[in-house]
């Protein structure tokens, strides 16, 4: 279990008298692509909220690198490495494409407030750097062009691929994508797919994707958590989930006799 | 460094020209209200880092205002860290303590709104304001309701008329305000600071302090609000509480909201606008005989409003609008 990378154990999240989510456990090791689905409601969304400090688990532990990551503030466990994507596109929209992806490398700027008042050296080597990183991720989805326009007015599918390229800004060790592919066509799908699979390559990263469409979810996971109604009912590779009885009446019912 | 001074001091060589002017070519109140043009747009461009690029609602301004005012005619009136010949750094002394006091209370302020927002938050900061002017009122040693009278002002010397030297030291701290304020909007700090207004969720989400930002931009803020009360305290030289009512604070939100929220040369813009458009309609009473100033300058911020909702500027600043109409033009 040591080179387990992200460690969720019986995380539990209760809203009053309903519970979202029930003692659920799963782990990802470095370098893994894991899934997680489930039906409408299942808490998918908010398992995601409790892993980057949004919702604290009413119980259970979320454990990054062997570091406890419960109770620390949203931009804390961004510093320690774990990064999202949002299912509802949440880009600053009234900035410019390039600004989304400056502000989450603000975080890793070493000049403070002096430096940029003084405007020394030291700030306009980093700002220059710190802007030339950014166009290199705008790469990644051929967004570089697109610099200097607004987030708000790009097509929907860049909206979509801005926001993982803003969470690559972070240098995370674990990025989470919430619906990537939501509103996708196929063959938009498809070459989110692979460049999913090849950012994971290039950068080492370890990714944990919530996602709709089966076909991208059984084409490149390989470890898939189902859950239903906050409850984890299967685990395993796209084969054995497939396969699974209790996957299969979780989305479809059960037949009547 | 130098070579990041150079902008600066440029500029504040190049609007010593307009103090030349005034100097020369106008009367004693057209001067006075020169100098209350850059008290207000100190103060407007220092709320605008608050209400406009971090998206706070702040209604708190005269209550750092008048921290500042109280500390630096106080202050002048019992300190003189350096010598006669050279008094005009004095006041450079005391207006930086204005500002830290100032900024001292904006600490305190920001914590609330930790967790307030919008309407909550501009409640918060209305009641710290009243809180401030019912405190002074109550204090003794700072005069209560009759203030302090005969603060020292500016010295002339050096060959400078009074209000030469109160010119320069006001355009000295208009020209700081700018450039600190420019440059932190301009960088990566200001990035964050507008990422606090656009979505807090998603900047948290992105390793953002959200928290802390606020935090800066009410402590900045209100440095700057203290200088600017040191200014008015040393120009009119009489303050009291009531010269820093709620009524200063909307005023300020007005010049911010007018100019475009986010926009600074729209703050800078707005705020001369609102501060001699009142001062320009006294010729009319004369002719009428009726002081119709207040219902003009109303009728006017109301037609704005209507004609340009995102205020004068919008979110550009000056340099845009004009690549904007260049690019229509050709």
């Amino acid at each position: 279990m040591s080179d387990a990378l992200l460690e969720v154990s019986g995380i539990t999240m209760r809203f009053g008298g309903l519970k979202a989510v029930d003692n659920l456990s799963f782990t990802l090791k470095k370098g893994q692509l894991g899934g997680l689905i489930g039906p409408n409601g299942a808490g998918k969304t908010t398992v995601f909220n409790m892993l980057t400090g949004v919702y604290r688990p009413t119980h259970g532990d979320v454990k990054l690198g062997g570091r406890s990551m419960v109770g620390l503030r949203p931009y804390q466990i961004s510093h320690h490495g774990l990064t999202r994507t949002f299912q509802n596109i949440r880009l600053f929209k009234n900035l410019s494409v390039l600004n989304n992806v400056l502000i989450a490398t603000h975080q890793h700027a070493r000049t403070g407030l002096w430096a940029a008042v003084a405007r020394n050296q030291a700030f306009r080597k980093e700002d220059r750097e710190m802007r030339e990183r950014a166009l290199d991720l705008l790469k990644i989805f051929k967004l570089d062009g697109k610099a200097d326009e607004q987030a708000g007015s790009l097509p929907y599918g860049q909206q979509r691929q801005l926001e993982i390229v803003r969470a690559m800004a972070t240098q995370p060790k674990v990025i989470l994508l919430d619906e990537p592919a939501a509103g996708m066509n196929h063959s938009e799908t498809h070459s989110l797919m692979e460049t999913i699979a090849r950012i994971r390559q290039d950068f080492q990263l370890t990714v944990l994707l919530i996602e709709h469409d089966m076909k991208l979810v059984m084409g490149i996971c390989e470890n898939i958590v189902v859950l239903d109604h906050g409850v984890k009912i299967e685990e395993g590779a796209p084969e054995r989930i497939r396969s699974s009885p209790k996957v299969i009446e979780a989305y479809l019912g059960v037949e009547e006799e | 460094m130098l070579k990041s001074l150079k902008a600066p001091v440029l500029s504040f060589l190049g609007f010593i020209l307009i103090g030349v002017v005034l100097e020369f070519g106008f009367s004693a109140f057209i001067q006075i209200t020169a100098l209350f043009v850059l008290v207000n747009i100190i103060l407007a461009m220092s709320l605008n880092l608050v209400n406009g690029t971090t998206g706070q609602f702040s209604l708190g301004h005269a209550g750092f205002m008048a921290v500042g005012a109280y500390v630096s005619a106080y202050s002048s009136q019992h300190w003189v860290p350096l010598p006669e010949s050279l008094g005009f750094l004095n006041f450079i002394i005391y207006a930086v303590l204005a500002g830290l006091f100032a900024a001292f209370f904006g600490f305190l302020v920001g914590q609330p709104s930790l967790r307030l927002k919008g309407d909550y938050l501009a409640i918060v900061t209305l009641g710290f304001g009243e809180i401030i002017r019912v405190a002074l009122l109550n204090m003794d040693f700072l005069g209560g309701a009759r203030g302090i009278h005969a603060i020292p002002t500016l010295p002339e010397g050096w060959g400078l008329s009074r209000f030469m030297s109160q010119y320069l030291f006001g355009l000295f701290w208009t020209v700081t305000c700018f450039f600190v304020l420019w440059r932190i909007i301009h960088s990566s700090h200001g990035r964050a600071l507008l990422s606090v207004r656009e979505d807090e969720i998603a900047a948290e989400a992105m390793g953002v302090n959200t928290t802390s930002m606020k935090v800066r931009a009410f402590v900045i803020a209100a440095f700057f609000a203290g200088v600017a009360g040191a200014m008015s305290a040393h120009y009119v030289r009489y303050i009291s509480p009531s010269s820093f009512g709620f009524l200063k604070s909307v005023d300020v939100v007005i010049m911010v909201v007018l100019g475009g929220m986010g926009s600074m040369t729209g703050a800078i813009f707005a705020a001369i606008l609102v501060t001699l458009l009142p001062e320009v309609l006294r010729g009319l009473q004369d002719l009428t005989g009726v002081d119709l100033r207040m219902v003009i300058y109303s009728l006017a911020l109301i037609l704005v409003m209507i004609l340009r909702p995102k205020g004068l500027f919008g979110e550009m600043e000056l340099p845009d609008l004009w690549r904007r109409y260049v690019r229509r033009s050709s």
